[in-house]
């Protein structure tokens, strides 16, 4: 590793908001209360689909202490086209005529007394009109329910552009991508392999739950908003803000502290167009807080059936068909960028020279779902790689060369005609193998306890084009200030982009300060999400820092100092203006390459700016009387270029591993007519300390991502990809029983044995 | 409906005025601008409103303000002479939390677990702090933490 200048880069600097998180003065929107402020409970539809035929608030107004009572004739008032979205501008700020799934907000009840919003809201009772609803995402594709009777395709994202409208339809994008000749790479193919692999819907659930605080001033004409949010994406929230009030985008403000979790739940639009025609309706600030059991309502990760199948000549991957299914809920959110970011990766990090994909988002009657950490990828990677292993072991390969024979190396191309590009998977596939001492004998257990082991890795492209902007301050005593709109929801976002600043400028990361995100003060950030930050705003605040730098310099050279000259900058300020006075602004401004996909076959010479790739090995010990499984060992391999903060980029890892370890073994939400049933953490169990594995490893392998800040590129996802697989792959390898469908549990896993026996237990 | 009960916060003496239904975190936050607990689960199973009554760990969201009356309240506000205890600098040394959320729950736990079992071994941390919940999982680094901070407990003692 090249040694760097500064030594800002590659040190595990403390968090910089470290001391305030352990003393619990960190800063959340849950803590602000405005004078005058009122809290709205959210009233929730208790039908899957159905015509609202009324809607009754009488007693809930007549309760003491409330308001109002807020329904969407009254958001209408100040939003004439309540509908928002990224993709499509599909959901309403409350439910209009109609519902699509249980939990849809329908009336709001606002009251200074948060308990006597929480009594009221009970009072509102709904009349609907029933209509037939559909939950599958494979049966939405020919259901008779039609969840949406028009699709609505905003145009927000030049990579969504293409997007149609369609009627009669649960299809909200199918992504096609068609590479070389799928029937000739079949035909030429010794074996042909198809499976069916399941994901389930789960839950971001950050402890923090969704919050947002609205407040208005000013007039008809003149009149301004300040959004005080819990959310990942500040500059979008502004932009679909102004757009639903017809407003310019500097009269509305928004304004992000610190989050309690992220995770991808709080991107786009959740409570804030609530909050905020709230606070046009009643002119005084107002705060809705979720509860726990709220969550299940507002974002799930997608569920989705994924049908793969390859062809396989002498142990090389002749040809791979993949059709997948991504149940998108009730309205689009970012669903349809999922489909199709996430589509063209679903043949793996292999080198296929035959490949079609159909990749299809569906609207279903179930809680609308999102990006969840891996933006689609850790539900392809549980089934190309548990698919990978069931064709190894079918063929007699070591699970291990089976992939080396087959893993895209640098400067091939991937399915996308894309050449890879510092992307280091085979680095990773070794790494993740000597951890594992795969080439060791391994104890295989005996008696009720059989012991097994597996591996799985996958990849994911970035998003694109996005574009992010920095701004860096130099003070006339020489400190440093960034401004930019990454939120830091727990990644340490503000940490690394301060070490990014300390390398240029040669200061000590801990002494610059970092401004949170506030529309009105930091400039312009697509969002925190994918991964994308560190890269993106990454290079823009590296740019940013060296604009600052290089205005030093002239400043020295218009001084008449000597190149090289080292004066202090405090001392350059006063020898300018002869006191402490003045400031160095430096900007800087990122967007990466790119090329569209072609519709018709998903060919584009530029998919991304860089690849994330993730490994992860499991050990298991599985109980053969219970189907009960441990996981006894978990070691995540990861390529994340150059770590920027070494700890962080740890912790990132294995922190990544364990989320995807809770959808793997534990988590599901549960329906029961449209009904979610579990919506509480009694009942939907996340992993605790009891749930992980003792043995935890993390390694970023040697490597750069050119491209980067200092050779860096994003980590928060890759740490997910192999979870799911590994495990799987594991439990075949301990009993020889493979499992399809996640989560893992004991009770699918002892079905599976009992099957295997030919004593299969009655459902 | 209002009553007034009084108690020793953080070391000082206090009152307040509260109504029956509220909770301890309600009252911390409503009367005291403290936001260190947090309701999250409201079930008492995440550990993120953990509050210390008279020396011992209780889930402010499931405890009524009105118990409060009389009684030694402790948050995680509270800096004993003035600065970070061992727990918390460990929890920085090891970079044991990401959003931070739930943060001041572990802390106040291993605080209790250090004071019964001055070294505990991994076994005993798991279970002790089975009851916080971290999504960002920054589980290993906190076992890791409170090793370290039990280390330089015992150095000083």
């Amino acid at each position: 590793m090249a040694a760097m200048g500064s030594g800002q880069v590659g040190r595990s600097v403390r968090r910089l908001e470290g001391a305030a998180k352990v003393t619990g003065r960190a800063e959340y929107v849950h803590n602000l209360r405005l004078p005058g402020m009122l809290y709205g409970k959210i009233v929730r539809s208790t039908v899957p689909h159905g015509r609202i035929r009324a809607i009754d608030t009488e007693a809930a107004r007549a309760l003491a202490g409330v308001h109002r009572v807020v329904t969407i004739a009254d958001i209408r008032a100040v939003v004439p086209e309540p509908f928002y979205g990224p993709a499509f501008h599909d959901q309403p700020i409350l439910a209009v005529d109609k519902v699509h799934y249980v939990g849809e907000p329908i009336a709001v009840v606002l009251a200074a007394d948060p308990h006597i919003a929480d009594a009221a809201a009970q009072l509102v009772v709904a009349d609907y009109e029933e209509l037939p609803a559909v939950y599958d995402e494979v049966e939405a594709m020919t259901s008779a329910a039609i969840v949406h009777d028009v699709l609505k395709p905003a145009g927000t994202f030049p990579d969504l552009k293409h997007l149609q409208g369609r009627h009669d339809t649960n299809v909200a994008l199918d992504f096609h991508l068609r590479r070389g000749d799928l029937a000739k790479g079949f035909a030429e193919a010794d074996h042909v392999f198809e499976h069916t692999f399941r994901t389930q819907q789960v839950l971001h659930l950050p402890l923090e739950p969704f919050v947002s605080v609205a407040e208005a001033s000013g007039g008809a004409d003149d009149g301004r908003l300040t959004i005080h949010t819990a959310s990942q994406s500040p500059s979008f929230v502004r932009i679909e803000i102004a757009r639903l009030l017809g407003w310019p985008e500097n009269r509305v403000r928004v304004k992000v502290p610190y989050l309690g979790g992220g995770f991808g739940a709080k991107l786009y639009i959740k409570l804030e167009a609530l909050v905020a025609a709230l606070a046009l309706v009643v002119r005084r600030p107002v705060k809705i807080s979720l509860t726990m059991e709220e969550q299940f309502y507002t974002l799930t990760k997608h569920a989705s059936t994924f049908r793969i199948k390859s062809g396989v000549k002498d142990g090389r991957i002749t040809a791979r068909q993949c059709e997948v299914w991504w149940n998108g809920g009730a309205y689009a959110d970012i669903g349809p960028r999922i489909t199709q970011k996430s589509g063209f990766t679903a043949p793996g990090p292999y080198d296929i020279e035959n490949v079609h994909i159909d990749s299809y988002s569906l609207y279903t009657n179930l809680t609308p779902a999102g990006a969840l950490r891996g933006f689609g990828i850790p539900q392809l990677v549980f089934a190309y790689e548990s698919h990978t292993d069931m064709m190894a072991r079918s063929l007699k390969l070591d699970p291990v060369e089976f992939r080396r024979a087959n893993i895209l190396r640098e400067g091939r191309p991937q399915a996308t005609g894309t050449l890879m590009q510092d992307a280091a998977i085979a680095a990773v596939l070794d790494r993740l193998a000597a951890r594992m001492n795969w080439g060791k004998a391994f104890e295989r257990g005996s008696g009720t306890t059989r012991r097994g082991r597996g591996i799985a890795i996958g990849f994911k492209a970035s998003i694109s084009p996005t574009t992010s902007i920095a701004i860096v301050n130099v003070a006339a005593d020489g400190s440093a200030t960034l401004y930019c709109s990454t939120v830091d929801m727990g990644q340490g976002s503000d940490t690394a982009n301060a070490q990014l600043v300390a390398e240029v400028l040669d200061i000590k990361a801990e002494a610059v300060t970092v401004v949170h995100p506030d529309t009105d003060v930091t400039p312009y950030d697509m969002a925190t999400l994918g991964s994308r930050s560190l890269f993106h705003m990454g290079n823009a605040v590296k740019l940013a820092a060296q604009d600052a730098r290089d205005k030093i310099a002239a400043l020295a050279r218009e001084l008449g100092l000597p190149e090289g000259s080292n004066v202090p900058v405090a001392e350059l300020f006063q020898k300018k203006y002869k006191m402490q006075a003045g400031n160095i602004i430096g900007i800087g401004s990122y967007i990466p390459p790119y090329a569209p996909p072609d519709h018709d076959t998903g060919q584009t010479p530029n998919a991304t700016p860089y690849w994330m790739v993730g490994a992860a090995g499991a050990e298991v010990a599985v109980d053969t009387e219970t189907g009960q499984v441990r996981v006894t060992r978990l070691v995540n391999v990861a390529d994340v270029g150059r770590p920027i903060n070494p700890r962080i980029v740890e912790t990132q890892l294995s922190g990544a591993a364990i989320m995807q370890l809770g959808f793997t073994m534990q988590e599901k939400i549960e329906l029961d007519g449209g009904q979610i049933v579990n919506a509480s953490l009694a009942d939907y169990k996340i992993p605790s300390l009891l749930d992980i594995p003792t043995d935890i490893q993390s390694e970023a392998v040697e490597a750069e991502q050119q491209s980067g800040p200092f050779g860096a590129k994003g980590v928060g996802e890759s740490g997910t990809f192999g979870v799911s697989p590994a495990i799987a792959n594991a439990i075949d390898d301990a009993v020889g029983v493979r499992l399809t469908t996640l989560p893992l549990t004991a009770e699918t896993l002892y079905r599976a044995l009992r099957a295997a026996a030919n004593e299969p237990l009655e459902d | 409906m209002k009553r007034t009960i009084h108690f020793t916060l953080n070391g000082a003496p206090v009152e307040a005025d509260i109504a029956p239904h509220w909770n301890l975190v309600e009252l911390l936050q409503r009367e005291f601008d403290l936001f260190g607990a947090r309701e999250s689960c409201a079930q008492g199973l995440c550990g993120c409103c953990t509050v210390l009554v008279n020396g011992t760990a209780v889930s402010g969201c499931l405890f009524l303000a009105a118990f409060a009356d009389g009684a030694e309240v402790v948050t995680i506000e509270h800096l004993a002479g003035g600065k970070l205890d061992p727990v918390q600098e460990a929890f920085l040394e090891c970079g044991a939390f990401q959003c931070g959320f739930c943060t001041p729950g572990f802390v106040l736990m291993a605080r209790e677990l250090l004071r019964a079992h001055p070294d505990p071994d991994d076994d005993e941390i798991r279970h002790y702090l089975a009851g916080n919940l971290c999504r960002c999982a920054a589980y290993p680094e906190i076992v890791e933490a409170v090793k370290l901070a039990a280390r330089n407990m015992r150095k000083g003692a």
